[in-house]
């Protein structure tokens, strides 16, 4: 297990990178990608249990589908520094001829990336395939998955998640980024959704919370509870409550930077929030 | 000229089935799916030998794409099975992401296509799938035209790596190309040889143009038919050289006649050989309940259709 300190640092350069990733195009989604980042690195580097190299069949290794494609710059920043593929990359997000399209796809063909999501609601889908396939080649790894929360309107969760406890895959755990935050404002005032345990409960799946998802231990701590779940006839969900924006903070407790890149100056103070550790790319 | 043999009527979803069977026992690799409709695609021989390689998603076909797009992942290669219907326009969204653009090599087998699905209505009987599945960029679209066709071209489609539209209907039709045929995707069959008029059909109504080009004969008219059973790719190089001898052609289809095989035939025939054209085909209208005979000769699908078709065609040489 890598040091704690040493993932600290990984998560600072992590989000030094997803904002200067969206700056420099002017375009992409930081907010997601920020409140994510603690659960991005730890699972990369300290939870998933990954061979060396990438091939997409995956057997021997655990799985991870981001079924919300739209924070691809946290994606591409925990792959490239975890070196599926060279951090300079990181420079051609969102520009023509990249491998880094706005939201990742498996047609330019870029390590890490198992299949194109963006249009919302099919990553669980395409787990359950996964975490299929694994049973029937035998193979004791683990799927895992990351939803928004208001992800979670799109109705084809629902046949999912039903699919999932009814046909008892527990090789799969899915976590949903419980942001109460979407693109149109909170999640409470777009669409409110319940009581999202009691529903994931309901339709038979164990459920994990993690209270402090913006917190890198907190996230080992539950990550690894979740784990220990896996293998026991549920499919496991982990409620991983984060801060849409974190860790900048005139982009938190707002939907505002959602889809929004920073200004020159905006970045400048973003950075000195977020000083380099590993070192830019 | 005739390459064909009347065998007897089947139905082509129940060589879709003999098909998966077979592949059920030459292929460990090959999965099935199916959402709630086992009966109807005859999926149950397949389900009977091979249980742990069949998943019932129920009746949830985004579902369904999904897992067999996960499926892929695991090296596996997934039959998805459902109404042409439910396997198209139902999950467009769902292939688009996450079979095409994901290149996963996924067979979305479709059946109980086109208005000869009868009595159940508009709602199930889809028209409009060809067009929107040829337009995915990487898939491959075939619509064999009977039983023994549907049951090679399922053998054939599992050793073709991408993604698969495989289309075929439920009512019993004509059975009449060999049994031990070889199916060779994207590449267009000579059934009949003419040189007055070249009909392209696809689907079953590959047997109603040979039967219309039968009737023409009597008429002293001479055409040539070919089955067009990949619709895409799309075998432009075959209808052209037949084009050129004939100077006009008739397309056949039970699919609007927007965006299906006479689209093709025409956009490939304008960028390389101008050629008068006639649509055997719905024209832009949704089916109703009906048997299918009658179905078939209320929407200008039988052999009368084709018929008339060609002397139209003719007359614009």
């Amino acid at each position: 297990m890598p040091k704690l300190q040493e993932l600290q640092d990984l998560t600072v350069q992590v989000r030094r990178d997803i904002l200067r990733m969206v700056h420099k195009v002017n375009s992409g989604h930081p907010g997601g990608s920020l409140g994510c980042t603690e659960y991005m690195v730890a699972l990369y580097n300290d939870i998933m249990e990954l061979k060396d190299g990438f091939d997409m069949d995956g057997e021997g290794e655990d799985l991870f589908f981001l079924s919300n494609g739209h924070i691809s710059p946290v994606f591409y920043s925990v792959l490239a520094r975890k070196g599926y593929f060279p951090v300079d990359e990181l420079n051609t997000f969102r520009l023509i001829n990249s491998r880094l399209q706005g939201h990742p796809t498996t047609h330019e063909g870029l390590p890490g990336v198992r299949i194109a999501s963006g249009s919302l609601g099919q990553g669980m889908s395409v787990a359950l395939g996964a975490a299929q396939a694994k049973k029937l080649n035998k193979d004791p790894k683990l799927v895992y998955t990351l939803h928004g929360d208001g992800e979670l309107q799109e109705g084809q969760n629902w046949e999912a998640i039903m699919y999932a406890a009814g046909k008892k895959v527990d090789n799969l755990i899915s976590t949903i980024d419980y942001n109460g935050q979407q693109i149109d404002g909170a999640t409470e005032d777009v669409l409110p959704m319940g009581d999202l345990r009691k529903k994931f409960e309901a339709f038979g799946w164990d459920v994990v919370d993690i209270e402090e998802g913006n917190n890198l231990e907190a996230v080992i701590k539950g990550m690894k509870e979740a784990k220990s779940r896996t293998g026991k006839g549920k499919p496991v969900c982990v409620l991983l409550h984060t801060v849409m924006g974190h860790g900048v903070d005139f982009m938190m407790y707002t939907h505002a930077w959602h889809g929004k890149a920073p200004n020159d100056e905006q970045l400048e103070n973003a950075l000195s929030q977020n000083p380099v550790t590993l070192g830019d790319y | 000229m005739k390459k064909y043999i009347d065998q007897g009527k089947n139905d082509t979803r129940s060589g879709f089935g003999a098909g998966l069977a077979e592949l059920g026992r030459s292929n460990p690799n090959v999965v099935a799916l199916c959402a709630d409709l086992v009966g109807s695609l005859k999926m149950e021989k397949f389900i009977e030998e091979n249980p742990e390689r069949f998943f019932q998603i129920g009746i949830a076909e985004a579902n369904m794409m999904g897992i067999a797009a996960g499926l892929t992942i695991g090296g596996k290669i997934p039959f998805t099975g459902t109404f042409a219907n439910f396997s198209t326009g139902r999950v467009y969204d769902q292939i688009r992401q996450s079979i095409a653009y994901s290149g996963k090599n996924v067979k979305i087998c479709a059946s109980h296509a086109g208005v000869t699905l009868g009595e159940d209505g508009a709602t199930h009987q889809i028209l409009e799938d060809l067009g929107m599945m040829k337009m995915l960029p990487g898939m491959t679209v075939i619509n064999p035209c009977d039983y023994n066709q549907t049951k090679a071209a399922t053998i054939a489609i599992a050793e073709h790596e991408g993604p698969v539209y495989l289309r075929f209907g439920r009512p019993k039709v004509a059975n009449f190309t060999p049994v031990d045929q070889k199916f060779e995707i994207g590449k267009a069959l000579m059934l009949s040889e003419g040189t007055d008029v070249t009909i392209v059909a696809t689907g079953h109504l590959v047997w109603e143009a040979l039967v219309a080009a039968e009737n023409l004969e009597k008429q002293g008219i001479s055409a040539e038919v070919i089955n067009i059973h990949t619709i895409k790719p799309f075998d432009g190089e075959a209808v052209l050289k037949s084009v050129k001898k004939t100077g006009c052609v008739v397309s056949a289809e039970e699919h609007n006649y927007l965006g299906g095989l006479g689209e093709s035939v025409a956009g490939y025939l304008a960028t390389t050989h101008p050629t008068p054209q006639e649509f055997v085909g719905t024209k832009d209208t949704f089916g109703e309940s009906g048997t299918p005979e009658e179905l078939m000769a209320k929407y200008g699908l039988d052999t009368k259709a084709i018929e008339k078709a060609v002397l139209k065609v003719l007359k614009r040489k």
